[in-house]
C-alpha cells in the first residue's frame, strides 16, 4: 500500500487534460493477454469481475440444487452429483452461503458495477489507481482459486457454516476438515484484501476525478451508494480480519483465542464476525438500491424523489448498521439487557431502509412508466425486498427471535433480502447497462420470459420455507427423518415444493445465459443513449473505448432532470449546456 | 488546487514532468493521501478489533492478570522504545517541513526518522527474544497469544512503513521524490507512530 499513487497520475483518472489524446501506455493495439487478462482498463476489470461472479454464481446455484434435492428426497441419488453424505451436505451448505455472499454479490454488485460505472458516470477516463485496480482483481482471482481448491482437498470442503463459529471451525477434530477449513479462511481473507483495495480506489476516484462542474450533489445516486458501501466495508472488515487471524492461529498453531478451556472465549468470534457481518448486509444493499434508483428514474421519466433524502438516508443506514450486530446472538448467551438495546437499534435501522423504499415508490408516482425488462426487475426488487424487510422485524425483536432463531424462517427472511439484492437488482443493472457494456441490445421477449420464470419460482421456493420455519424446522440438518414431528408428510411436501421450484428457477436461468451470450454477438446494435438517460456513461460510445470519452465532458446539472417543463425532450443530459 | 500545473514522475523516463491542470476539476487532496488515509481507517478498525478482543478476554479472565506463571512484560524499557518511536514521528514532521525549501536538510531529517524507526523495530525484536526465553509463547496462555498477535501485527506494519520511509529516502537523495508520494508514505508512518502508544497503554499497562 506504500505504493505512491501519484506516480501514475499522468495516465490515471485524475489526469486533468480536457481533450483526450490517447495517453502513453494506453495503446490501441494491445495483445490478447494484455487486453483481456492484464488490463488496467476499468471496464475490462469490471467485466472480469462480472464473468467471474457469474461463474461462481453457477457453482453456488448447483450447490443449492444439490442440497435442496437431498432435503426433498433424503438419501436419494442426486442427478449430476450422486448420493449426498452428511459431511458433503455441510460442505455444500457452507460453501453455497460463502460463495453467494463473498464471490457473487460482492464481485458483481460492488466490484463489477463499481468499476464499470464510477469512472464513466463521473466523466473521467479511468480509476485513480489503475494498477491497484488490476491488483484487486488478481487477488480476487487468487481467492477464487484457493476456494475451489478447498472443495477438493482430503477431508472435503469446509462444513462449519458460512459464519464459521468456533469451536466447530477452530478444531479439525470437530470439523473433520483440517485443510478445507484453513483454505476457506485464507480464501475469505484474500477476498477481503481484494475488496479493500477496490474500495479505496472507488472512494478516491469519486473524490478526485469528477468531471469539471460535477458537484457532490450531482453525483448519480448509484455511485454514492457504492462509495458509502465501500466506506462501510472498509470500516467493518478490520475486526473480522482480526478475528480471522485469531481463528487461523487457533487452527494452525494451537493458540487458544476461542478455546474456553484454556482461557479463550468462543463468543468473541461471534462478535467480531457479526460486527462485520451485519454492515455487510448494507454493503450489498446500498449498491442494489442505487441501481434500482437509476433504473426507476429512467423508466418513469421522473426526477428521483428526494435525492438528498436518499443520500442522507444511505449515510444514516451505514452508520446505524454498526450498532445492530448482536441481534444475531440473542440466544448465544449474551446479557438480556444488551438484547434489548440491540432490538431497539434493529428496529431503528428499518426506518432509513423503509424511507428508501418510499422514495422509490414516490419516484414512480405520476411517472410515465415503461415496463421494460430492467424496469420489471427494479419493481420486483421493491416488492420482494419489502417482504424480506418486514419478516426481519420478527427476527430483530428478541422476544420472537428466541423462537425463530436458527429456523428456516431466518433462512427464508435472509433469502428474501439477499436474492433481491444480489440477483434481482443485478439483473436490473445488467439488462439496463448491457447496451453500454457490449454495444448491443438484449432480447426483450427472452428477458421477460426469464423475469417471470425467475420471480414466480423464487416466491414458491421461499414461502414454503417460511411456513416450515414457523413449524419449527431447524436449519443445518442433513435429513429430517430422525425428527418425527418434522418428518410429517405435509411438511415434507412443502420441502418438495421448494426444491421443485428451485429447479424450475434454475432452468429459467438458461434462458438468461442464452440471451446474454447471443445478444453479446448477435443482438441489435445499440446507439449511445438507447434509454434516453441523463448520466454521463451514455455520452460515451457503446461500448466505450479505452479512455471512455472523445472529449472529456463538463457537467452542468444534476443527473435526474427528466420531464423538465418547457423543454422539447423529456431528458436533459448532465453534459448538455443550458 | 487552483494551480495551473502539477508535478509528477513520468512512468517511462522517471523524470519530473509538469502536466496541465484544469482549474475546474478539483482533487480534494492528492489521490495517494486519500487512498492511504482510507487504508489507515481500515487498519485502525483492525487494531480496534484486536484490542477489544484482548480487553474482553483480560477483564473476564478467571485468574489474575497476567496469569500467575507467566513473565511480566518489560514496561520500562518499552517506554523508552515508545519514546524513540514518537521522536521519529516528530522528526518526520520536521523533515516534511523542510522538504519544499531545503531538500538536503529534509533528507537528513528523514534519515534520522527512519533510523529511529529501525531502532524501534530492532529493540522490539530483542525484547521478544528475551520474553520467549522466559517462557511467554503464543501457546503458553491467551496473554502470550494476544501479546504476540497485537505487538506482532504492529511490528509488521512498522516494517512495511519503514520500507516506505527507506524508499522515500532513496528517491529523495536522487531528487526524484514527488511531494504527493512523500505525503502518502508519511501518512502511513504517522499511523504506525500514533497507534503504538495506544497499544502500549492497552497491552503493557
Amino acid at each position: 500500500m506504500a505504493q505512491p499513487a501519484n506516480q501514475e497520475a499522468p495516465g490515471s483518472g485524475t489526469r486533468q487534460s480536457e481533450t483526450l489524446a490517447p495517453p502513453a501506455g494506453h495503446g490501441e493495439h494491445e495483445g490478447f493477454f494484455k487486453k483481456y487478462l492484464f488490463s488496467t482498463d476499468h471496464k475490462a476489470i469490471a467485466k472480469q469481475y462480472l464473468f467471474t461472479g457469474m461463474f461462481m454464481g453457477l457453482i453456488g446455484a448447483f450447490m443449492a440444487y444439490t442440497f435442496r434435492f437431498q432435503l426433498a428426497f433424503p438419501g436419494s441419488h442426486v442427478p449430476g452429483f450422486g448420493v449426498v453424505s452428511p459431511n458433503e451436505y455441510n460442505a455444500l451448505v457452507t460453501n453455497h452461503g460463502s460463495i453467494m455472499v463473498f464471490w457473487v454479490a460482492m464481485p458483481v454488485l460492488i466490484a463489477a458495477f463499481g468499476n464499470y460505472l464510477i469512472p464513466l458516470m463521473l466523466g473521467c477516463d479511468d480509476m485513480a489507481f489503475p494498477r491497484l485496480n488490476r491488483l484487486s482483481y488478481q487477488v480476487f482471482f487468487l481467492s477464487v482459486v484457493v476456494l475451489l481448491i478447498s472443495l477438493f482437498v482430503p477431508g472435503g470442503g469446509f462444513g462449519g457454516a458460512w459464519t464459521a463459529y468456533p469451536p466447530l471451525s477452530s478444531k479439525a477434530e470437530y470439523s473433520l476438515t483440517p485443510l478445507g477449513s484453513t483454505l476457506w479462511l485464507v480464501a475469505v481473507a484474500l477476498e477481503f484484501v481484494a475488496f479493500l483495495i477496490g474500495g479505496i480506489n472507488f472512494v478516491t476516484t469519486t473524490m478526485n476525478s469528477r468531471a469539471p462542474g460535477m458537484k457532490l450533489y450531482d453525483i448519480p445516486i448509484v455511485v454514492w451508494m457504492i462509495v458509502i458501501a465501500s466506506l462501510v466495508f472498509m470500516a467493518s472488515v478490520g475486526p473480522l480480519v482480526a478475528g480471522a487471524v485469531m481463528l487461523l492461529f487457533d487452527q494452525l498453531f494451537g493458540t487458544a483465542f476461542y478455546d474456553p478451556a484454556r482461557g479463550g472465549d468462543p463468543l468473541l468470534w461471534q462478535h467480531l464476525f457479526w460486527f462485520f457481518g451485519h454492515p455487510e448486509v448494507y454493503v450489498v444493499l446500498l449498491p442494489a438500491c442505487g441501481i434500482v434508483a437509476e433504473v426507476i428514474t429512467v423508466f418513469s421519466r421522473k426526477k428521483l424523489f428526494g435525492y438528498k433524502t436518499v443520500l442522507y438516508t444511505a449515510i444514516a443506514t451505514g452508520i446505524v448498521s454498526f450498532f445492530v450486530w448482536a441481534h444475531h446472538q440473542f440466544v448465544a448467551g449474551i446479557d438480556p439487557r444488551m438484547a434489548n438495546v440491540f432490538t431497539a437499534t434493529t428496529v431503528i435501522i428499518s426506518l432509513p431502509v423503509a424511507e428508501m423504499v418510499f422514495v422509490l415508490v414516490a419516484t414512480l408516482y405520476g411517472g410515465s412508466i415503461k415496463l421494460t425488462t430492467p424496469m420489471l426487475w427494479a419493481l420486483a426488487f421493491i416488492a420482494e425486498f419489502i417482504i424480506g424487510g418486514v419478516t426481519g422485524l420478527f427476527l430483530g425483536a428478541s422476544g420472537s427471535d428466541i423462537y425463530l432463531h436458527d429456523t428456516y424462517f431466518v433462512l427464508a427472511h435472509f433469502h428474501y433480502t439477499f436474492v433481491p439484492i444480489a440477483i434481482i437488482a443485478v439483473f436490473a443493472g445488467l439488462t439496463y447497462w448491457f447496451p453500454k457494456m457490449f454495444g448491443r441490445h438484449m432480447n426483450e421477449t427472452l428477458g421477460k420470459i426469464h423475469f417471470w420464470g425467475t420471480i414466480i419460482p423464487f416466491n414458491s421456493i421461499f414461502i414454503p420455507l417460511f411456513l416450515l420455519g414457523l413449524a419449527g424446522q431447524h436449519r443445518r440438518i442433513y435429513s429430517y427423518e430422525g425428527f418425527p414431528e418434522l418428518a410429517r408428510p405435509e411438511l415434507q411436501q412443502l420441502r418438495i415444493i421448494a426444491t421443485v421450484s428451485l429447479i424450475v428457477m434454475l432452468c429459467f436461468q438458461l434462458v438468461f445465459l442464452f440471451n446474454f451470450v447471443r445478444s453479446m454477438f448477435r443482438g441489435r446494435i445499440a446507439e449511445r443513449n438507447p434509454w434516453k438517460a441523463n448520466t454521463l456513461e451514455w455520452v460515451a460510445a457503446s461500448p466505450p473505448p479505452h479512455g471512455n470519452f472523445e472529449t472529456m465532458p463538463t457537467v452542468y446539472r444534476g443527473p435526474y432532470e427528466y420531464s423538465v417543463p418547457n423543454r422539447d425532450e423529456d431528458y436533459w443530459p448532465q453534459n448538455q449546456p443550458a | 488546487m487552483g494551480t495551473e500545473s502539477r508535478l509528477a514522475i513520468s512512468r517511462g523516463t522517471g523524470e519530473v514532468v509538469a502536466f496541465p491542470v484544469s482549474p475546474r476539476r478539483r482533487p480534494i487532496a492528492s489521490s495517494g493521501v486519500i487512498g492511504m488515509t482510507l487504508f489507515v481507517i481500515a487498519e485502525t478498525m483492525f487494531f480496534a478489533g484486536l484490542v477489544s478482543a484482548f480487553t474482553i478476554v483480560k477483564t473476564t479472565a478467571l485468574t489474575p492478570w497476567p496469569p500467575p506463571n507467566q513473565p511480566r512484560l518489560p514496561i520500562e524499557s518499552t517506554a523508552v522504545n515508545t519514546l524513540a518511536l514518537l521522536v521519529s514521528g516528530v522528526v518526520l514532521l520536521v523533515s516534511s517541513r523542510h522538504f519544499a525549501r531545503d531538500a538536503a536538510r529534509a533528507v537528513r531529517w528523514l534519515a534520522l526518522s527512519a533510523g529511529l524507526g529501525a531502532f524501534f523495530v530492532v529493540f522490539q525484536g530483542a525484547e521478544w527474544v528475551a520474553l520467549l526465553a522466559e517462557g511467554l509463547t503464543m501457546k503458553s496462555s491467551t496473554h502470550g497469544a494476544f501479546f504476540y498477535l497485537i505487538v506482532g501485527a504492529h511490528g509488521l506494519h512498522a516494517l512495511a512503513a519503514l520500507g516506505g520511509l527507506c524508499w522515500a529516502l532513496l528517491r529523495a537523495r536522487r531528487g526524484t521524490l514527488a511531494p504527493d508520494a512523500f505525503a502518502t508514505v508519511r501518512v502511513f508512518w504517522y499511523f504506525v507512530v500514533a497507534l503504538w502508544p495506544l497499544l502500549y497503554w492497552r497491552v503493557y499497562l
